[in-house]
């Protein structure tokens, strides 16, 4: 039993409803009580869709369990294939179903319905959303394309003499963070490099797409968290190489250009000639001199926080204060991350847990999901949102990719706006003795975070006395950093068993810790 | 307003609603819902699902953006070491209690709340709160509930917790004189409110079941008279009646009418002068009266179509078809309790078509047919309705909003009108 005040990821079944709500003919039945149907609203709400996501729910009750939950989900099984008449059907159960065993694959597949059926199972007590979504979309490859498997050890049908070679976008599904914008952003790079988009999947894609996936050259995984298995088994299958860069940062789609033309012979001299990301510009400009070194703390998905650190180091010059995940199946990737840059991943998903780490590390700029925006809000750090899970702010109505040069330019945007920016921080050091400069002079931080700032908080530890002059002096410090300052102080203080914090003790602490 | 009552109760008999059952899937929250609005007026209480991740996900998802620093409720997802018998559910259980006290030394009253997990595992909740009661009595009382979908619809929830604490509530003395117990979780202005007109009316002792702190629990006994501010409370009634209390048949204050049938159902029972309990609510029930009409022109002769959600929905349609003149085409409830609605059930405009329970693909077939000029519905439902052309009303503000008494008539009046008045606004 695990204490849960909020969870990053779902339940498996909602991974497998972000696969069924992305395409256009499938319908998932679900063997699930009644409140299970809240998954609706993630869709309709959330990501503003105007249709319901193709799920119908047995919502089976007590005095249901005595007598047969089989045939409610036979029925509804049924009902569903008349009403909707789906091209294939996903047949599964939510957590309180898999205890009931009613076996909703056998089930439905006893009802001969002239379509497919895909049986999904979902271990709820062991996996969560992303491994949902994953494996069902595997199943439906599986299944679907599949049926189209070339004899063993056939060679691939050469590519028609002049054709564009072709590939599929794998991975964006519904719900997900900017995927809807990441197609289109790397379905127009990929046309400028000459390469055809087959088929996107699951995304929009109907069950004759999902069948063809086989025909195109290569695979493109956007997403591992949900595409990487169905990859590995088209590549088995079809023989089809994989791309796996993932294309969020100026350099990171560098690479992945340069692995697209490898993988697909093309030439991408056009394509890396010029300046295509205004990131690297903005960048090298002397305002973002004030960038240098900020240290930031990331947490989300492994696809978003492994490209973040790159991005946030070598493209931005903010020095890396630590990382971590939720997702526990991509944790090798993350730590290596990490590794790279000297901190210790942080592999959890517990929320109380990555909140004791940013208080504990104090950042001055956190990189994470919308549970860390609470976070840092509450301990007056500016936070840019970068990974799922999503928010309704996550589907803004502008076009807003990460992915590609114009994911950069808006990872530049959405990370730097939050902080001070540079001249500002830099008159408010030089005049930080005027009156208009005190801690209530207004703020585009907003008076939230101002006044939450951990500079109100009583000092933490009681043993440490301040004299009365270094507190003087601590308050000469911008009310920004004053917080900071405080803390460092004091576990330098603590460290070397000072009991009365001095001036000097100040000045010692501030050479110390000084960058 | 009497006459008014008397005549549709007589319209009623001879023309009674017409109540469909109908079975199938439905689209409605399970009790455990009902922990977003009870943990903010229980204030020194904490929420503990015992279930899965689902449910984690469904609370977290139901309160939406309302992150709170650390609220007041939590939720034990059960492993697979538990069902696999590795870990002992209990021990574990009590391991998560303990870690979880140690956090919230702040606590009064710890609910351990059943889902369809725990449920169907048998995990025995009721003992496990015996048993940490024993632990931690006098800091932390420790009740439980279930919350579960295969047991409870989302408001049910509520009647589960209060059902819950009746048991928990001192003995009134047998001398004691008469008082009242006002049952049902409204807003702390509303209780405001309420106190001060029953003040006026000369019920001296009023208490209010949940109290805002667990300390501070009401006493019942035989002397003790109920009424219900919510139509969702069928155990909590019957548990009160257990302890010797009487309800006091009313219709729910909602509305105007509502609410003033409501009040002089209270005042017949303390045999308070009809003409006193007159003057006492007249300025109240004038001024939201006046402020009714306001909205009257966006309402009256509206068609609205209510899907099952809170069970509030026959009350809200008795007010908007008679305060409003709205037209009914169907009020789904998910339950009708057809006791506690009698008085509500006399008031609904001839042949009313009510549905209880629910098959939401038929359900929206019909809403389709019918074309409404308002479609009160869930979360899932709103957004692909609105897409179809239908504008709808989120059932679920019925619960989070103040609606009850004279001063929030014209709010729920408000709550109703807003859609159309931005339809009618909007050119894009
Ligand atoms: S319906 Fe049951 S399993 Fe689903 S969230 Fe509610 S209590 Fe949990």
């Amino acid at each position: 039993m695990q204490l849960t005040v909020w969870t990053y990821e779902g339940p498996p079944h909602v991974g497998a409803m972000r696969i069924a709500t992305a395409m256009r003919d499938v319908h998932y039945v679900l063997h699930a009580p009644q409140g299970d149907t809240y998954a609706d609203l993630l869709f309709t709400m959330i990501e503003r869709r105007g249709a319901r996501p193709p799920v119908t729910y047995t919502t089976f009750q007590a005095r249901d369990l005595g007598g047969d939950t089989a045939e409610l989900f036979k029925q509804a099984a049924r009902e569903a294939y008349e009403r909707f008449q789906p091209r294939a059907l996903l047949v599964g159960a939510s957590c309180t179903a898999e205890l009931i065993q009613d076996d909703p694959g056998g089930l439905a597949q006893g009802l001969g319905l002239p379509i497919p059926i895909i049986p999904l199972e979902l271990p709820a007590y062991q996996r969560k959303e992303n491994w949902g979504a994953s494996e069902t979309f595997y199943r439906l490859v599986r299944t679907l394309a599949g049926a189209n498997d070339p004899s063993p050890g056939a060679a691939r049908p050469k590519r028609e003499g002049g054709g564009r070679p072709s590939c599929n976008l794998l991975g964006p599904s519904a719900l997900g963070f900017r995927h809807r914008d990441d197609v289109q952003e790397i379905t127009a790079l990929l046309d400028r490099l000459g390469v055809n988009v087959a088929v996107v999947a699951p995304m929009g894609a109907t069950c004759a797409d999902i069948a063809r996936l086989g025909e195109a050259d290569f695979n493109v995984v956007l997403y591992p968290e949900i595409a990487a298995t169905a990859a590995q088994w088209l590549h088995r299958t079809f023989a089809q190489p994989i791309v796996s860069t993932v294309p969020i940062g100026v350099g990171a789609t560098r690479d992945f250009i340069a692995e697209i033309a490898r993988v697909a012979g093309i030439d991408p001299t056009v394509e890396l000639s010029g300046s295509p990301s205004r990131l690297s510009w903005y960048s090298r400009s002397v305002d973002s001199t004030y960038l240098t070194g900020k240290r930031v703390f990331i947490f989300g998905d492994a696809t978003h926080v492994v490209a973040a650190a790159r991005v946030a180091a070598d493209e931005l010059g903010f020095s890396i204060a630590g990382l971590g995940t939720y997702s526990r199946e991509l944790a090798r990737e993350v730590r290596a991350a990490a590794a790279a840059r000297n901190v210790e991943a942080l592999i959890t998903d517990d929320y109380l847990e990555v909140e004791a780490r940013i208080a504990q590390l104090q950042p001055e700029l956190v990189l994470g999901t919308q549970m860390e925006r609470h976070i840092a809000k509450r301990l007056g750090i500016p936070c840019a949102v970068i990974s799922a899970p999503v928010h309704v702010q996550d589907f803004p109505a502008r076009h807003s990719p990460q992915m590609g040069w114009e994911g950069a330019n808006n990872l530049f945007d959405t990370w730097v706006h939050p902080l001070m920016m540079g001249l500002e921080e830099h008159l408010l050091t030089m005049f930080r003795g005027d009156t208009e400069f005190t801690d209530t002079a207004p703020s585009h931080l907003g008076a939230a975070s101002a006044h939450s700032a951990p500079e109100d908080v009583a000092p933490s530890s009681s043993t440490t006395a301040w004299t009365a002059e270094a507190e003087r002096e601590l308050h000469k410090i911008p009310f920004f950093v004053r917080g900071k300052a405080r803390r460092n102080t004091e576990r330098f203080a603590a460290t070397r068993a000072i009991a009365t914090i001095t001036v000097d003790t100040l000045y010692d602490a501030k050479a110390h810790f000084g960058r | 307003m009497n006459a008014c009552a008397d005549e549709a109760a007589v319209a009623a008999r001879t023309s009674p609603p017409r109540i469909v059952t109908e079975r199938g899937q439905r689209e409605v929250f399970c009790g455990l819902t009902g922990i977003i609005w009870l943990h903010r007026k229980l204030q020194d209480a904490f929420f503990l699902v015992v279930g899965s991740r689902t449910c984690a996900h469904l609370i977290q998802s139901a309160a939406g953006v309302m992150i709170f620093a650390e609220p007041r409720f939590a939720t034990a997802i059960i492993g697979e070491r538990d069902l696999a018998g590795l870990a002992d559910a209990n021990a574990e259980l009590d391991r998560v209690v303990s870690e979880l006290l140690a956090r919230r030394p702040d606590t009064r009253l710890l609910f351990l709340v059943g889902s369809c997990p725990s449920e169907v595992i048998k995990l025995d909740l009721s003992r496990a709160a015996q048993r940490l009661s024993r632990q931690f009595m006098p800091r932390v009382r420790v009740l439980n509930y279930s919350g579960s979908g295969i047991e409870t619809t989302f408001t049910q929830g509520e009647d589960a917790c209060l059902a819950a604490l009746v048991n928990e509530l001192p003995e009134l003395a047998a001398a004691a004189p008469k008082s009242l117990l006002i049952v049902g979780t409204l807003a702390d202005v509303i209780e405001d409110q309420f106190r001060r007109l029953f003040a006026a009316l000369g019920i001296e002792r009023v208490d209010f079941l949940p109290p805002r702190r667990a300390t501070e629990l009401p006493a019942v006994g035989a002397n003790t008279r109920f009424l219900l501010a919510q139509p969702f409370l069928a155990d909590t009634a019957r548990a009160l009646e257990a302890r010797g209390a009487r309800r006091i048949a009313a219709p729910f204050p909602l509305g105007v009418e509502g609410t003033t049938l409501w009040f002089e159902a209270a005042a017949r029972e303390w045999q308070i002068d009809a003409a006193h309990a007159h003057s006492v609510t007249a300025a109240a029930s004038e001024r939201a009266a006046r402020a009714l009409e306001r909205h009257r022109p966006r309402l009256a002769g509206k068609s609205i179509f209510f899907f099952p959600d809170s069970q509030l929905e026959v009350p809200l349609a008795r007010f908007l078809a008679r305060e409003l003149s709205m037209r009914l085409i169907e009020v789904g409830t998910p339950y009708l309790h057809r006791e506690h609605l009698a008085e509500e059930l006399a008031l609904l405009p001839a042949a009313t078509q009510i549905t209880e329970g629910q098959h939401v693909d038929r359900q929206l077939d019909r809403c389709r047919a019918a074309q409404p000029d308002l479609a009160v519905c869930g979360l899932g439902l709103a957004n692909p309705l609105e897409a179809e052309g239908i504008v709808t009303k989120w059932s679920i503000e019925f619960v989070f909003t103040p609606i009850q008494g004279y001063e929030q008539a014209a709010d729920l009046a408000e709550l109703c009108a807003r859609p159309l008045i931005r339809q009618s606004l909007l050119a894009v």
